[in-house]
This record gives C-alpha cells, structure tokens and sequence, in this order.
C-alpha cells in the first residue's frame, strides 16, 4: 500500500531585503585595515606624495559604509532567500546532475594546507596537492578510457572550447588546418557544443533529432561529413535521457572522412561503469568535475571541466600538466605543440581536489552504484509522473526506458488549460521545489521540464516530487489563474512583465537605477 | 483604446459539415446550403469575442463591424456593443468582404479581424496588402494559411493581449489551394501573398532562451550570409517568400513577393522570371537556386513556384539548391520532413534528401527533404 | 563467503529492499533490463580499474589530510610571490558567506526560488559599478585572463578590426590566453617599453597604430608592478585611431588609484581573487568586466546581465536579460560561448566590497602601496641587487635583477625556500631581456619583519 503524501505547508523566508548599497551610515566600518608600521612609515613619508597625480583617485567609491553585524545579516537573509540544492530536493535541474556535495570534501578546499597555498610555490611545497592532481588524473582516465587529462579549464563550456582548440591544433599540425573548418553537432548537445567550436572559428553544422527516435539520424550525419569535417561535438544520451545505440556508427562515418569525435560528458551520472567515450571510438571528452563528480556548483562556478583525450592528442593540451618521475610531483611546462592557455594556472583545483575524494571515497563499485541508482530513479519517476500527472508526456520512444533525465513536455495541460510549463515551474516553488530546467533553446519538445533525479535523492524524495506536480496539474485543471500567478510562497511574488529587448533599458547596477528614477 | 473591425465571412465552413471542400463560388454555396450547412463562422466569432471580453481589461477597445451575419449578431450574442460601418445585401460574397474592409480602412483600425477561411484570407490579402494589422479567427474548412490563430478562444486571447501592447507583429504567409482540384482529390495549395499579422511571443520563453525572437533580423543574417558568399557569375534565382526577399532588400534590388528573380554579380538580371526566361538566361551556365520553406507544412517546390519546373530542378541538381529557413520555422514543423512536389516523380526523387538549411548568418541546420 | 553489498551514505536508495520495490514499480528486475539496448561492445566490462575505496568518512578525512600535510602554505612560509594570485586578506565573514549551504550548492536557480542568489549577484555588478566608475558589470568570467580576452574580443566586434596592440610587459599568461582564444582572427602587435620606466613606449605606439587597430590594451598597474601613469594619453592616441582603450586593472589598487573608466578606458577588466577569496592554489581567480550604458556595448557582453525588474507589487526582481547575446540563446550565432564560471565568487566580491567600503579600500592600498615601497627600498640596498624601473611608483609588485650578482633567480629562490621564504617569480624565462630577474609582491599580510629578514637572507645568500 502506497503511503498518503502530504504536502507541504512550505514558505521561503521573505526578507524584504534592501539592496546592500541601502544600508550605508556614513562613517560605519565593516573591517579595520592596519595602517603599515610606523617604522615604513617614516622610511617612506606621505604615501600621498608617492602615488603619481594623474593616477590619485579624485572621487573615492561610492561604497556602502555598513558595520560587520549588519553586512553578515544581510547577506545571511540573501542566502536564506535562496533555496539552493541541499535544503530542497533539487531534483529539477536536470542535465546539471543536482548531488550531494559531501561536506567531508569542503573541510578539504577550506583548510589551509590548501587554501593557502600559490600556484608558483616550489614544487617540492606543494607535493601534496600535486600528487592529487596526478591521482584525479589516474582516475579519470580509468572512468573515460582516455589516455590524459587538463583540469585547466574553469568549466564545461570551457572545456569544450579547450577540445575545440586541441581539434585545431591537430588539423594545424598535419596541414589541414584551414581545410578542416567545420564541425557537426546535435541541437540537443548543450548550446556550448555549437558556440565554443565557432568561438574559436569554425562553422557549425548542427543536425536534427529524427522525429521517431529522438535521436540524430545516421543518414543526416553521413550527408554532411567531408573533407571539411574537422570534428563531431554530441552528447549520448542527449537531453532526453535517451541512449544513442548509434553512435558508434556515427564515430566511425566521422573518422572515415578523417574528422575527430568529441564526447560532452558533463552529465555523465548515468554511465559511470557502463560506457566509456574511448570505448565508443571517441578522441576527446569532457567531464564537469561539478556535477557528476559531487563538487558544489557555487551559485554558478567556480568549477572544473576535466578534459580528456587520447595520447596522440595529449601533446596539445594546455600547460603546465603535472608529470611524476617515479619519485616527485612536477610540473612540466614542456611541451612546443600544446594549445597554450585556457585559464591562468592550473584551473580550478579545488573542484579537482573535491572530486578526487569523492572518487576515492566511492570506489570502482560504488561509481557504479552511482549510475545504477541514478537509472533507477529516473525511470521510477518517469513512472510516476507519466501515470499520476495530468497533461505531461515524454515525447519521443515513447514506452521506452531512459538513462538519467528525461524531457518531459507540459504541451497537453497547455492546450486543454492555458498553463504552460513556466506558470508550473514558477508554482512549484510554492510547494518548495527547486525551480526546474525547461530546455535549452530551441524548445523542439513544447511547454518543455527536464527534472534528473541523481543517486542523492531517496524514494521519498521522488514520490514528493511527483505528488507536487500531480497537485500542481490538478489545479491547472481546476483553477488555472491559481497557477499562471504563482508563485505565492517564495521570496519574491509573479513579475508579469519580465524581459527587455533594448539594451538601454537595461538596469544591471544600483547606479543604473538610480539615475533611472532620478534617485540621489 | 484599440479599435478592432471586425468581419466574417458568414457562408465559411459551411461545406465542411456537409462534406463539401470549401465554399467559393455561388454553386457550391447553394449546395452546401441545401445540405443543411449552418452557420459555423458566427458561432465560433462569438466565442473569441467571449474570450476576448474575459481577457482585456475593460474599456481597452472597440469593435467596429458589419450589420447582421458579417458580426453585429456575433457581437450581440458575445454581450458587446460594436459599432456598425457596414451593411451587406442578404446574401453576401466576396465583394461585401472587400466593401467592408474599404469602410474599416478610412476609419484607421487598429486591427483586422476576420473569420473564415483561405479564400477570405485571400480576399482580405487583396483588400488590404500590407497596409493593416489583421489576425484570423479560424472558421473556413479550409486553413492552409499561417493568418489564422490556432482557435477561436486563442483569436480572443491574443486579442486581449494585443489591446494591452503585449503582442508583436509578423508576416505570414496567406495559401489556398485550387478547389477545383482540392474536390477531385487533389490537395495543391500555394502561396497567394502575405499579411501582417498579431501574434504573441512566448514572453517568458524568450527570457529564458534569448530575446524577443526577431524575425526581420533573421531574414537578414540569412540574407547577409548568402550576399557574401554569392560566387562571380554564378546565377542565382531566388525564389518566392520573405526569407528570400531579404536577400533582394540587403541587395538593395527591386522583387517580386511570388516569383523569382535572377541576380548575378549581386545586380538584378531578371525579375519575376518565368520558367521559359530561367532557361533561356541560365543556357548551360552555372546557376543555384535559393528557395525558403513555404508555412508551417514544409513545402519548398509545388507550392507557388512553378517556375523551378521539373526541368529548371533537373539542371540545377541537389548540390545547387540552397533551402534557407529561420530556426523557428524549422522548429514549428515539428520534425517533420521538408516535402517537395515538383509535380514529375523523377525530379522529387532526385531532389530528396537531407540539405543544409541556412537558418542565420553562418548557422546551417541539416534537415530531410521528401516527396509523397 | 558472500560479500556483503555496500550501503552508501551519499545514497539513500543504495538500500536493497528499496531498490528492489523501486525496481517492481518500473516493472523489470534490474538495471540491465533498463539498458539492454546498449550495444554490448560499448559496454565496460566488469569493474573500473580504480583504487579500493575509502569508503568511511574517517578514512577518507585522514587519507586526504595526509596528503594535504605534504604542502607547506604561505601561511606557514613568508610569501613574495604575487603574479597573478595574490595572498590577501580574507575577511572572516567571506569565508562564512561563501560557505552558507544556500550559496555554495546553488546553480541556475530561477529569479523566484533564488532571489537571494540573483539579488548578490545584482550587488556584486552595483557594487564593482561604482568601484570602477562604470554603469555596467557583467557577472563574474572565468578569471582575468578570460576577462582580458572577452574584453579585447569585444572591441573586436564593436570596431570590426582584428589588429590589438598590446604592451610588450604584458603578463604572458594573459597573453597566452588571449592568442589561444582568438588565434583565428587576431594580429597581435607587441607594442615596445621604455626600459628605464617599463611603461608603454608612446613613439613606438603611435608608429604602430593604425586603421586595423581595435584596441589598445594596457595593464595598469603593470604585470612587471610599474604604474602606467600616462595611461590617459595612450588612450587619447587609441581613441584618434578608432581604436578602443581596454584596461586591465587591479581591483584593489582602485581604492586610492583612478580608476580607467576615468582616464578614457571603455573596457576595464580584471582579476578579483584580490577581494577576499584564497588563493587555494589558483582556484580562487575570477574576473570582471566593465563597459559604459552604450548599447553596443553591452549588447557585445557575451556573459550573463543580471537586470533588475519591478512586480506589482514592488518588489525587486532579478534576471538574466537580453540572452540572444549569450550562447545559450542563440547557439553559434552568439557573441561567445558561455558555461558556468565563478558566480560564488561574484558573491563573495559584493561581501568584501560591503565590508570594506570606501575607507577600508583606501587604508589596504595605502598599506600596500607603503611595503611595497618599502620593500623596493630595503631590497635596493643589498649589492648585487637591482630594482628595476626605479623611477617609477609601484602598487605591490616589483622586479628585483640579480645580474650584478652573478647568481641564479632559480638558485636563490631554493636558498629562499630553506630559510622558509617564496621569493618572487622567475621572470628569466618568460623576459630574458631582463636578464636574471624575479618578480616580487608584497600585502597587507607581509610585514616589515618579512621584508627585513627577506632582505637580510638575500644579503646572507649573495655575499
């Protein structure tokens, strides 16, 4: 017998906050800064005299002067106005991979051994953090099937452009550099797929997902390779959570014109233990170190995109990669072929640091357990959504199982109610979801939500879940203005006509908007 | 205020109940009258009007119609008071229509409302061009055309949106097919003309996944990408839309909305061709031709360009034919293929397949081509 | 004996007779019913070949900390190095903000359920507007050198000219970057230095500029620590070619120097690990971005704008606007591609920058400005030493030439090291010209004694 779920009588604290620029008293003082010794001091004279006229700041800043209890409470009410991923099931925002951060793994980041330490320290100071970051590599390339790693770049997006640079460098260097200038992608790989490889110059030929299967066609893909194709850049399983058996086949058309394969693997929950990129022909790949890999997202970074490839390609990664001579950890800034830079120093390494103890911590079979669970869940959802919840559907393969995530479509409740997928996702803050993510752009699925329910999440997590949007459906049917004026219960109420088009309405600052309200 | 004139076609729909495909021509209307068809337009106004009413905030417009069937009663039945500008004869035909619009025009409407069908489209289309912001209350058995909100209530919803400046404004095209044809069968609609229509962009999707979508400005990237890459000598025929009428815009060429025009060396060598004059200026020189997606049902040839006959395609090949769409027009045909209907099973077959389709400056999608 | 299957703690339906009731509401057995579809050549066989795990919180705490206790930090050695990452200090309620749960752990959250992330966010942009004496700040890059590379990208696209020029002092790591990122486009023209000062040559700079040039690009205070104090000339001469005047400045130093926006510069960016983030070997780094209200401007920004809307009701509302510029509106068409960066970070500015406010910005620079001063003084007195481009005031950073000495950068910054000291930066190899030379930095955390017995080593090290 299945349990009664209640629901939630939920309210996100509501502070009323003013902007922190509002709280200035003339004269208060957050810190105090210690003036330099007096013995300096008297060496140097008036500091005044020492810094050149025309660089002497004539306005000082027009910074709030607020004293420490007053910044601490305000930026503690800030933080109780945002849900985050801990306190709320955050199952919502899929392609993300929404876990637990352990916070084991922060005491790590945040002790001084670590935060302390300078990226040009000696590298006999540092031997700690570099056999970590040598290990994490070890790691990544048993998980991947690669045969080296970059933690260079500062994310996934990064980390595709980083790909994208070692594929030009690879065609540069046997000759085909301006012949090869166009890559394929699959509008259902995430947007950085396209825009990373044409940041870097390329042109993009983007293909379709067949209406049947949901995945990209075979015979499309076969239409566009050439003596231009310098590289495949696709996601398996895309979006959709669905598994791509093809794409094998598709690597193989794109070597046989002599074009590279790189695997996004930023989401990779669902195939830990199951599926290596190498394994399916791929050259390249990525992995956000903060998303399957359990390092906290940090309201939007700072954050890792472990990039991988096979050893013909190693020699073009960005330097410094760390090397082990059987005896120390170093740095090895060698290296005439690599693409160079993509982020000053190392890149993130806390994330890298973080997501080493979580490997560590959950073994060769738990990462497994990891995947495993993260099917489970998923498809217990689908389940449940797809049975108790009015006007949602999963198109595509419709019947079919999926991986990790699934896109879900809200298109029926929207034609029979008016209530689209952004009123519910806005309602379902009420009942103290997460808000979830819809779909990148292009909406090709209508009215669309794409939840992923990760390994973190327990059973009765997943029921709430789907019991919130059985409720939310069954007032769409029943009272849509009660959802389309949602939300009711967060910190902030429906803003009804949000968006701009002209740039000068832009109000990005404090400053802005007051000049805007002829405010002093 | 906005001042909303609104008209409808009294006899669309009439056929379809009864069987009958459409209603143009006195005989087929008697037919459908005998049949025992009644008055669907009327019914389905009244309910975009209630929608209307629920929707805008009170005082925020004014309905200026015709008397008795072509929208007084309509008004009367959807409680709103509308002030009447015309009066047809009993039975009324395509010339009231026009007569009406004539009147709404010299009394500045913000807006063209009608119910019906394609061919009323195509009357309004007529009457009044480009010259006026209309929005179609789907009421004809026939609604091939891209005028038309998807129902009655939603006619209404947009509306209220549009008495409260939330919508925007496009173009869209206006087809109808050959009724002739259409009862023996066959389905063969083509592009008649464009209007301007109300629609309203998905606010909060665009907040999400980019701006306001602009679909001028996408016409043009597409426009500006295919200028700069135009080979020397080469012949380019372009071929009906907007889409492809940007290109002749950023030329700063003279067009032709329905035909083709031929431009070499980026100047105008031809305009409005017709397939003997494509074949006589293309001789055996290279040439492509630069075709976009006709509406939301994916037609590319048969629908408006006869002039890219079997013969013109023939020559020109696959590899020579340059299908250019905006991403979201792509996107509303939902997955399915383009489709092609040149008319000569051969050329179809010979032209299916994937394409590139450019969609933006330097941003090619690769969709499916088939033929029926 | 039968293994025993593991229940992990990071995993709540790890628990058998839970999977198993999961498994009978899906309607299969198990998982490989859910994945048979898999081709099996692209299937792992068996087990990765990972280490055995740690799988107790225990064992995970002392395996990581013994490997954390093989670092030696600068809070237990005296720090000289800076070039880039910067040992300041990080007020205590940084640290507590950036480790609140809500924070740390938040992602794209929308504008309703993460008010309170998109309202710090919307601070952070306020509070580095009027920092920089700028309308508009994008939400936080990568880090500098990411900020360095969109900004002159951007001047890219506002002018459509493809040549930079660029000082020939520049931080080769900027400059690594910034060639990597627009290697398919970009001419970049070092433009020479006056060897006695190190600031931008303006003869050789009017030589080179040009019609092609889109920007002009200087780094003030410099990467070699000198001040650029004629910068408002440089950028008079980019602004008679067309050319934009792009800044990359050190935040702090704004507290008592003019900021660029000030001096003609139309882009400032930079780095701001400086504001109360650790170094955490390179992990703190995030940068900024600052323009002017132009449209053409901000409609070039290829991050995030945080824009400020009102409900009925009043209340403030924070969201993501204009996003056909960013890569997730509009894909490849977009200005550049976009990911996630370093938001926390961003949060963590709007913290410091509220604690410090005005006065304490002013009082660290002051304290900076002052030891580093002084430390060019006290260093300058050893034999064998040189400081060089002494005529010039410095923020915190200096080169120090130990030619005259006949000795090794990489020599005695090892003798440094047994006397627990980092000296400064080996610059030997990334500017030769300047022969045996290192880049030294000193804070608000290096005291006098630090730079007195620095001094004393190197005199014990050279004799």
């Amino acid at each position: 017998m299945q349990k009664e779920i209640k629901l939630r009588n939920f309210h996100e604290a509501k502070w009323d906050e003013p902007i922190v620029c509002e709280l200035s008293v003339p004269g208060q003082r957050g810190i105090l800064i210690p003036p330099a010794e007096k013995g300096i001091q008297n060496e140097i004279g008036d500091i005044e005299k020492v810094i050149p006229a025309s660089l002497k700041r004539k306005k000082a800043p027009n910074l709030p002067e607020i004293a420490q209890p007053q910044v601490l409470r305000h930026y503690l009410r800030l933080s109780q106005e945002t849900m985050g991923q801990e306190i709320v099931a955050d199952i919502g925002l899929g392609t993300c991979t929404m876990k637990y951060s352990p916070k084991i793994n922060e005491q790590f980041v945040r002790n001084s051994k670590f935060a302390d330490l300078h990226p040009l320290q000696d590298d006999e100071t540092t031997q700690g953090i570099l056999e970590i970051i040598y290990k994490a590599e070890q790691c990544l390339k048993a998980i991947s099937g690669m045969d080296a790693f970059s933690f260079q770049p500062g994310g996934g997006g990064q980390a595709v452009f980083s790909n994208a640079s070692v594929l030009k460098a690879y065609h540069t260097a046997r000759g085909e550099g301006e012949q090869r200038n166009e890559i394929i992608t699959t509008i259902l790989s995430h947007p950085v797929n396209a825009a990373s490889p044409a940041t870097k110059g390329f042109k993009v030929i983007t293909l379709m997902p067949d209406p049947k299967t949901g995945c990209p066609s075979v015979e499309a893909l076969k239409s566009v390779v050439s003596e231009h194709t310098a590289g495949l850049f696709i996601t398996n399983p895309e979006d959709t959570g669905i598994f791509n058996s093809q794409i094998k086949e598709m690597v193989d058309i794109v070597h046989s014109v002599g074009g590279l394969c790189i695997a996004d693997q930023a989401d990779y929950n669902g195939l830990f233990g199951i599926c290596r990129a190498r394994d399916a022909g791929f050259d390249m790949c990525h992995f956000n170190l903060h998303k399957s890999f359990s390092s906290p997202h940090g309201c939007m970074g700072p954050c890792c995109g472990a990039q991988g490839v096979k050893e013909e390609l190693a020699q073009y990664l960005p330097k410094p990669r760390v090397k082990f001579d059987g005896e120390k950890y170093y740095w090895d800034y060698d290296g005439k072929t690599s693409i160079g830079k993509v982020r000053k120093f190392y890149g993130v390494v806390a994330t890298v640091l973080r997501a080493y103890a979580w490997i560590m911590a959950m073994g060769a079979e738990g990462l497994r357990e990891v995947a495993d669970t993260a099917i489970i869940n998923n498809n217990y959802l689908m389940k449940k959504m797809l049975t108790n919840v009015k006007g949602i559907s999963a198109p595509w393969q419709e019947g079919e199982f999926r991986m990790e995530q699934v896109r879900y479509s809200w298109e029926k409740c929207k034609e029979d109610t008016g209530v689209g997928t952004e009123d519910i996702e806005r309602r379902a803050g009420d009942y103290g979801l997460q808000s979830y993510f819809l779909s990148h752009h292009p909406w090709l699925i209508a009215e669309p939500m794409t939840p992923e329910p990760t390994e973190a999440y327990s059973k009765a997590d997943l029921d709430e879940y789907a019991a919130i949007f059985e409720k939310i459906s069954e007032e769409a049917y029943s009272d849509p203005e009660l959802v389309k004026n949602a939300p009711y219960k967060t910190a902030i109420s429906k803003v009804s006509h949000p968006g701009i088009d002209d740039p000068n309405d832009l109000i990005v600052s404090w400053r802005v908007y007051k000049k805007k309200k002829g405010l002093k | 205020m906005k001042k909303i004139g609104l008209i409808i076609n009294p006899i669309a729909g009439m056929g379809g109940r009864v069987g009958l495909k459409g209603t143009d021509g006195a005989d087929t209307l008697q037919k459908a009258i005998s049949l025992g068809a009644k008055a669907e337009a009327e019914n389905k106004t009244v309910k975009a009007l209630l929608a209307l009413q629920e929707a805008a905030p009170e005082n925020s417009f004014i309905i200026y119609t015709c008397s008795g069937k072509m929208g007084e009663y309509a008004c009367q039945k959807a409680g709103i008071s509308p002030i009447i500008v015309y009066h047809p004869d009993a039975m009324t035909g395509a010339q009231d229509t026009k007569n009406a619009v004539e009147e709404m025009q010299k009394r500045n409407m913000d807006c063209l409302v009608f119910a019906g069908g394609d061919g009323t489209a195509r009357n309004i289309c007529q009457a009044v061009g480009d010259q006026a912001l209309v929005l179609g209350i789907p009421a004809g058995v026939k609604i091939h055309s891209a005028v038309f909100a998807t129902k009655p209530t939603n006619a209404g919803k947009l509306l209220a949106a549009f008495c409260q400046n939330k919508t925007a404004e496009k173009e869209s095209e206006v087809m109808d097919i050959d009724e002739d044809a259409f009862r023996n069968g066959q389905v063969s609609a083509r592009l008649y003309g464009y209007l301007r229509i109300i629609y309203a962009p998905n606010l909060v999707q665009s907040l999400k996944s980019g701006g306001v979508f602009n679909n001028k400005e996408a016409n043009f990237g597409i426009a500006d990408y295919m200028i700069d890459h135009m080979e020397k000598d080469v012949y380019y025929l372009i071929g009906a839309g907007t889409t492809t009428r940007a290109i002749m815009e950023r030329l700063r060429l003279p067009y032709t909305l329905l035909g083709v025009d031929i431009v070499q060396n980026k100047k105008l060598i031809c305009q409005d061709a017709n397939e003997k004059e494509i074949l006589e200026m293309i001789d055996n020189k290279p040439f492509k031709i630069v075709v976009s997606v006709i509406g939301g049902q994916g037609y590319i040839f048969g629908r408006g360009n006869q002039q890219f006959s079997p013969v013109v395609l023939q020559k020109a090949g696959k590899e020579n034919i340059q299908i250019i769409a905006t991403l979201d027009k792509l996107v509303a045909l939902q997955g399915k293929p383009l489709l092609l209907d040149t008319g000569d099973s051969v050329t179809d077959k010979l032209l299916a397949g994937f394409y590139q389709v450019l969609s933006g400056y330097d941003e090619h999608y690769v969709y499916q081509a088939v033929y029926e | 004996m039968e293994k025993k299957k593991i229940v992990y703690p990071y995993i709540p339906n790890s628990v058998e007779h839970v999977k198993k009731e999961m498994l009978d509401e899906i309607g299969v057995e198990s998982v490989e019913d859910i994945i048979h579809k898999i081709p099996d050549d692209l299937r792992v066989k068996g087990l990765l070949d990972l280490p055995e795990p740690k799988l107790s919180e225990i064992e995970i705490k002392m395996y990581m900390e013994g490997l954390l206790k093989k670092n030696i930090s600068c809070s237990e050695y005296t720090n000289f190095l800076g070039a880039g990452c910067y040992n300041h200090y990080v007020p205590a309620v940084c640290d507590e903000i950036n480790s609140r749960s809500e924070f740390l752990t938040a992602y794209c959250g929308d504008a309703y359920t993460d008010h309170g992330k998109s309202q710090a966010i919307f601070e952070f942009t306020s509070l580095m507007s009027e920092l920089v004496d700028m309308d508009v700040v994008a939400l936080a890059t990568y880090d500098g050198s990411q900020a360095v590379s969109t900004s002159l990208s951007m001047a890219h696209r506002i002018t459509g000219r493809n040549e930079f020029l660029v000082p020939e002092t520049m931080n080769p790591e900027l400059l690594a970057h910034f060639a990597n990122y627009t290697e398919n486009y970009a001419s970049i023209v070092k433009v020479a230095y006056d060897k006695k000062t190190g600031k931008m040559d303006l003869t050789d700079l009017q030589k080179k500029i040009s019609d092609k040039t889109a920007a002009v690009f200087v780094e003030n205070p410099s990467y070699l620590g000198f001040l650029q104090d004629d910068a408002e000339e440089i950028g008079k001469i980019a602004h008679a070619a067309g050319a934009l005047f792009v800044v990359n400045v050190d935040p702090l130093s704004l507290g008592s120097l003019e900021s660029p926006a000030n001096y003609g510069a139309d882009i400032v960016c930079g780095d701001m690990q400086c504001f109360g983030i650790h170094m955490g070997y390179g992990s703190g780094l995030t940068g900024f971005i600052a323009s002017h209200q132009k449209p053409e401007y901000i409609m070039n920004f290829p991050q995030h704008l945080y824009g400020l809307y009102e409900n009925e009701k009043g209340e403030f509302a924070f969201m993501r606007s204009l996003n056909d510029r960013t890569s997730y509106g509009t894909r490849e068409k977009a200005n550049e591609y976009l990911g996630t960066n370093s938001g926390l970070w961003a949060i963590t500015v709007a913290v410091y920058l509220s604690l410090m406010g005005p006065q304490g910005l002013k009082e660290l620079c002051d304290n900076v400005m002052y030891k580093c001063q002084y430390a060019m003084k006290k260093l300058s007195q050893i034999k064998g030493v040189t400081i060089l481009f002494p005529d010039n005031a410095n923020f915190k950073e200096f080169v120090v030439n130990f030619d005259g000495c006949g000795k090794k950068v990489a020599k005695i910054n090892k003798k440094l090291l047994e006397n627990k000291i980092f000296g400064g930066k080996d610059l030997s190899k990334e500017f030769p010209e300047l022969g045996e030379s290192a880049l030294y930095c000193v804070t608000e955390l290096t005291s006098k004694d630090d730079i007195d017995r620095l001094a004393k080593k190197l005199a014990e090290i050279l004799a």
